[in-house]
């Protein structure tokens, strides 16, 4: 929560993450700059709090959209069954058999890098869990006396979905998508280490990480404070996700 | 003919099995419900007794067409609704309502009691949103339970108050049949009565039509004007009430009542001479009932029995009758 909260504020930091200052190169953290400043003099914390946006951004987004379309995958597939549950569960383990990270790759190479581009491919690469886990769900759900009654009073299917179903399963839904956030953030910086996903100016944790690499003996905090961030927000995003399902269970 | 609001003739239902081989080729059937026919008069409360798996509650769910029947005919006052596909199917869905067994799972957690009683009238278009909530206001009354517990969500509920509620959704639109599916068997039995009592008090107020699904026989014994005995997917023995319980003839309604009606261990009651109890077997010919018959003979176990007519509206699917 802290982390959204201080990158949803970043704006009110008063130092430019992009501000170039050659005479201030490589400075190590001291009470001007927190973080010290990287390789071309620029604040390394207002860096940090203007990736952790982008991250998390693409945290939230990727999540949004992944769960959205494994929702409605996942609960139609459950909710009709046999032909259609058969193709769509195919479609769903053939994409989880491939390689993620090839994928990742191979699609990089025929899409521009940028914010957008990483939020889709991580989507379209993350759906499939959430659509396994909400099939699972609208199984049990469907064999309710309640969703046979409304069906035997004449109530169209996909409405059911819509008004039994869904508002059912949504804790299980909450859950694995706050999970999914850390998984999405932690694919974002992958890519990113790799060059593939946010290019500069703008920063990432993942390619600030990718940029300390030339200096991990000379500034070692450069590596340090991206990786750290990434490990907690992964963490916490872990942690909520448990603490939920927690929360959620004895009903 | 008419007089009657439901007619089911020679109904089949069947289910797939599933293979216990990896592939096969060709899908196992077996059926639920085996050539059942039976007819309710309009007004009456018709009662399917039997134990699990006989069949009841599939019968009743082909009613509602919730299963589709792989054969047979089901009428609703005169008119074929077996094959209807959804749409046409409408209108008759409007006039028939459920109350189901398990109270902690026909309503839905996410929903408000006012949205639960309301959701029939939505679904069918009736009233408009103002006049809705009055009628949920009017009906929750009826049920014993006051205004308040409108806002409420089911979890706030005990099993018979969510029963109520139940009831009170099905009557929202004003149906003529109600199906029953063992709208009682989960409450203890102080609640039964009141239920019962309830559904009763409805039937005469409202003309409703119950086809009334139960395993306990006193029960049905005092709620329904006529009983089916179901085994194994079929119907082995129906009359009027009075009939079945004074004048039981095929050996597993004679059974059943005897298992009722003795807690006295001293008592020698008719179950025990019954060989075999607990198992639903089947070899594929000859009277289902059989394997688990004390009278069972040859030809028990080879030859199906027709319905022998023993009495006024009282039939019997057993050989031993004629000898008796």
């Amino acid at each position: 929560m802290l982390f959204s909260i201080a990158a949803i504020l970043a704006p009110l930091y008063p130092v430019d993450p992009n501000a170039i200052s050659v005479t201030d190169r490589l400075v190590k953290p001291c009470l001007q700059h927190i973080f010290g400043t990287d390789d071309m003099g620029r604040d390394y914390f207002a860096r940090c709090l203007y990736g952790g946006r982008t991250s998390l951004l693409i945290g939230f987004l990727a999540m949004v959209l992944s769960t959205l379309i494994g929702t409605v995958v996942g609960s139609v597939s459950g909710f009709f069954g046999g032909a259609v549950d058969v193709i769509l569960m195919r479609i769903v383990d053939a994409l989880m058999s491939l390689p993620t990270f090839l994928i990742m790759i191979v699609m990089n190479a025929y899409l521009d890098a940028g914010v957008k581009n990483v939020i889709l491919i991580i989507s379209f690469l993350s759906w499939m869990s959430i659509a396994r886990i909400v099939r699972g769900e609208t199984l049990s759900v469907k064999e309710r006396e309640y969703v046979v009654y409304s069906r035997v009073s004449g109530e169209k299917r996909l409405r059911i979905i819509l008004k039994h179903v869904i508002p059912n399963i949504m804790p299980t839904v909450i859950v694995s998508a706050v999970i999914n956030v850390a998984q999405a953030i932690l694919m974002e910086s992958a890519l990113s280490f790799f060059g593939l996903g946010i290019v500069p100016p703008t920063s990432s944790w993942g390619s600030m990480l990718n940029s300390s690499q030339g200096y991990l003996t000379t500034a070692p905090y450069l590596a340090i404070f991206p990786g750290l961030l990434i490990l907690l927000t992964v963490i916490s995003f872990n942690y909520v996700g448990e603490v939920l399902r927690k929360v959620f269970e004895p009903k | 003919m008419s007089g009657n609001l439901i007619e089911v003739e020679d109904l089949t239902v069947q289910f797939r099995r599933k293979s216990s081989k990896l592939i096969s080729l060709k899908a196992e059937h077996f059926s639920a419900v085996d050539h059942v026919t039976f007819s309710i008069k309009k007004g009456e409360t018709y009662g399917l007794v039997g134990e699990s798996g006989s069949g009841k509650s599939t019968i009743g769910k082909a009613i509602l067409r919730f299963h589709n029947p792989s054969g047979g005919k089901i009428l609703y006052d005169g008119d074929n609704i077996t094959h209807l596909h959804e749409k046409a199917l409408l209108p008759y869905r409007r006039k028939m309502q459920s109350v189901f067994q398990d109270p902690y799972a026909s309503l839905d957690p996410s929903m408000t009691v006012s949205e639960i009683i309301s959701e029939p009238m939505e679904i069918h278009q009736l009233y408009t949103k103002k006049e809705r909530k009055e009628r949920a206001a009017e009906l929750i009354e009826t049920v014993g339970l006051s205004k308040v517990d409108l806002l409420k969500y089911p979890h706030e509920f005990s099993g018979g108050q969510r029963q109520r509620i139940s009831i009170a959704r099905a009557l929202s639109i004003q149906p003529e049949f109600v199906l029953c599916d063992e709208p009682i068997s989960a409450l203890d039995v102080s609640l039964q009565a009141q239920i019962v009592n309830m559904l009763e008090e409805l039937q005469d107020q409202l003309g409703l039509t119950y086809l009334f699904i139960s395993h306990q026989l006193q029960i049905a014994q005092k709620i329904c004007d006529h009983i089916g005995v179901m085994y194994l997917g079929q119907i082995l023995e129906e009359g009027s009430s009075e009939a079945i319980y004074g004048n039981p003839q095929h050996p597993y309604t004679q059974m059943l009542l005897s298992s009722m009606l003795e807690p006295d261990p001293d008592v020698h009651s008719l179950d025990q001479i019954v060989i075999d109890s607990g198992v639903q077997s089947y070899s594929g010919k000859g009277c289902k009932f059989a394997s688990r018959c004390p009278y069972a003979t040859e030809r028990c176990l080879n030859e199906m029995p027709e319905y022998y007519t023993t009495g006024e509206e009282h039939r019997v699917a057993c050989f031993h009758v004629l000898d008796n």
